[in-house]
């Protein structure tokens, strides 16, 4: 049976001293330029304490306050994902001798032990989503494999879901199931903690725990309640695929690729999203290259682009194509849905096009 | 483990102009153990790397069982094509592969084959006809169906002309405009039909060329009575990895890297000819 135990909030740092001594690196949500993102972390005084954020559609906001809480946020835009799935990095180079022979050099993927704390349910979820993608299919990706192996999660259930979380709709959260090694509930005082996997076990067996209280118990069971309670945005249930797929003419295709500016912006900040290019660098000395990958788009028009022709040349039908990649033909390639409720392709939109509200539209009325 | 995203080297050792915009590459891994492990299947494709510009996926057009030389039609299409065109006899390129599912060759045996290509001869249709060729006794009749826009952009004319002499296969071909001493159908490619005298129980159809082409002989052939099950095409799309990972070529719940290129009708039928899959 899974133990859970009580860190005092002043204990807090033995968990980053732990970990640091494990052989992690330590990265953990701080604010930077005003929004959260996950850094380098050397004191948990650097933690968000006391900050709120508010999100809508096109807006994320921080609002700082008294509270002494550490997580009391949702997600910025940031996810896992340009941890294990690099924005960029070298897949191979090659060098071309003065007879023309070459020799291809397969990179090498930089690899640290590297612990994150304050993993949120959505961004586990999206972490299996992408498993998915790269490791359980017929081909594995070797680079991502590598980091994937050496990263420890720390989650932190969520309690402060913004106004463009949806996590309790997809089924993905507020509060995280399985998936991480250790799982912390901040609560006033301190923090119920729990191990997930053997490397969790170890670290939990290091921190200076105590026995939870019963009341330590319910009041996170509260907590968790009212986090999926007060989320407000659904995607609609029943057939959500197939109504999709029965619905590529529907005249809100054209209205949304009316406001869509067609910038990405939703596919950079998804962390599901995974569409990558090769791109090829020849070197200024003349006789080496290299060969990288970069994240693409598919809101861009070199995406569909084949010899003289576009397949998808206008925003309606890019727009089409993401939206029923992510919610219906991403359960036909993988087993389930490519959406895991965080939001954030709503509150990073510069045109506040809401997912949900798209949906909805197209196929179905459950927002209310 | 062969990392799949790194290409191995691979020396030209014959290079045919084929027509001013088309020529093919014949190749063998410098890598003896490479050679030995590489097999492939007709319909399927490796990445072409050239190197310091990038990598394009080309169909393999020469016989599996050839151990020698695997070759590579390749047209004039964009800047990694271009740049091919110049690579002469005795240098290097990059190849991976063999990626991607090719033609049901197996369960095409005992059928009457019907080839339908469009466009500037389809090289991917030309393994599998020079496959049932040389293995004549284990298929039924053989029908290739060819339309082409101008009869000059007619490829490989020798070539129909030694199968039009084969044995049970019947070759037709049409070109919506005929030049002097053209021997074939002048027409659009769709009338070519009427001449087909087929029996739609017997019959598996292999496909490649425009799209529009393809979704042309579909309805005719549907309307003839084949099975969607036994109508087959090999689709194309943006490829950069291959494997099914990079996302491009991704077709409504498919990969045509992987999955395909090649797809029965009724796997895709829900979005074949849907523009923007």
């Amino acid at each position: 049976m899974e133990q859970t135990q009580f860190l005092q909030r002043q204990d807090l740092q033995s968990l980053v001293d732990v970990l640091k001594a494990s052989g992690y690196r330590c990265l953990a949500p701080q604010v930077r330029d005003g929004a959260i993102v996950y850094d380098v972390l050397a004191d948990v005084s650097h933690l968000p304490v006391g900050v709120h954020d508010q999100q809508l559609p096109g807006k994320y906001h921080l609002i700082g306050s008294d509270d002494k809480r550490s997580f009391a946020w949702a997600n910025g835009a940031q996810a896992l994902k340009p941890l294990l799935f690099s924005a960029r990095e070298l897949l191979w180079s090659a060098e071309r001798d003065a007879e023309g022979k070459i020799n291809f050099v397969q990179a090498e993927p930089a690899v640290q032990k590297t612990a994150v704390i304050g993993v949120r349910s959505c961004d586990l979820a999206a972490l299996r989503v992408q498993d998915q993608v790269f490791l359980e299919q017929q081909y594995q990706d070797e680079n991502y494999q590598a980091r994937r192996e050496a990263l420890f999660t720390v989650a932190v259930n969520c309690s402060h879901p913004a106004e463009t979380c949806f996590c309790a709709s997809t089924g993905d959260g507020p509060t995280a199931r399985s998936g991480y090694d250790l799982l912390l509930t901040e609560l006033d005082d301190g923090f119920l903690v729990a191990a997930g996997s053997a490397a969790g076990e170890q670290v939990f067996a290091q921190l200076p725990l105590e026995l939870a209280s019963d009341q330590q118990h319910f009041v996170a069971g509260e907590q968790a309640l009212h986090a999926e309670q007060v989320q407000t945005r659904k995607l609609p249930q029943a057939g959500l695929a197939d109504k999709l797929l029965a619905n590529l003419d529907h005249p809100r295709w054209q209205a949304v690729a009316e406001r869509c500016l067609s910038c990405g912006n939703c596919t950079m900040v998804c962390p599901t999203c995974f569409c990558h290019k090769e791109i090829e660098q020849p070197q200024l000395d003349g006789h080496s290259t290299e060969h990288l990958r970069e994240w693409d788009s598919c809101f861009t028009q070199g995406h569909s682009y084949i010899h003289g022709t576009v397949i998808r040349e206008d925003t309606e039908k890019r727009y089409r194509q993401w939206l029923t990649h992510k919610l219906a033909t991403w359960v036909e390639q993988f087993g389930s849905s490519g959406c895991v409720g965080c939001g954030r392709c709503i509150s990073w939109c510069p045109a506040a096009i809401d997912l949900t509200e798209e949906a909805n539209a197209i196929a179905g009325n459950s927002n209310d | 483990m062969i990392n799949p995203y790194t290409p191995f080297e691979a020396e030209v050792v014959e290079r045919i102009q084929e027509s001013s915009t088309i020529f093919t590459l014949r190749l063998r891994f410098t890598d003896a153990e490479q050679h030995e492990r590489y097999s492939f299947q007709p319909g399927q494709f490796n990445m072409v790397y050239l190197y310091g510009v990038g990598e394009v996926a080309i169909s393999i057009v020469s016989d599996p069982e050839d151990e020698q030389l695997y070759d590579h039609t390749i047209r004039i299409v964009g800047r990694v094509t271009r740049g091919l065109a110049q690579v002469k006899q005795g240098q290097r390129v990059g190849i991976r592969g063999p990626f991607g599912r090719g033609w049901p060759l197996l369960k095409a045996e005992g059928h009457d084959v019907l080839i339908v290509t469009g466009g500037l001869g389809c090289a991917p249709v030309v393994s599998v006809i020079n496959y049932i060729i040389s293995r004549r006794e284990r298929f039924g009749r053989l029908t290739i169906m060819q339309g082409v826009k101008h009869s000059d952009d007619l490829l490989w004319r020798e070539r129909y002309k030694l199968w039009s002499q084969m044995p049970d296969t019947h070759v037709i071909i049409a070109a919506d405009q005929g030049g002097q001493q053209w021997p074939w159908r002048i027409g659009p490619v769709i009338g070519m039909f009427d001449e087909l005298n087929l029996q739609p129980d017997k019959t598996i159809a292999m496909m490649c060329g425009p799209e529009g082409m393809m979704h042309a002989a579909i309805k005719r052939l549907l309307e003839m009575d084949v099975a969607e099950e036994m109508l087959f095409m090999s689709m194309e799309r943006n490829m950069q990895c291959a494997v099914g990972h990079c996302g491009h070529c991704q077709y409504g719940g498919h990969f045509v890297c992987k999955d395909g290129p090649v797809f029965s009708f009724n796997e895709i039928k829900a979005i074949f000819g849907k523009s923007g899959f």
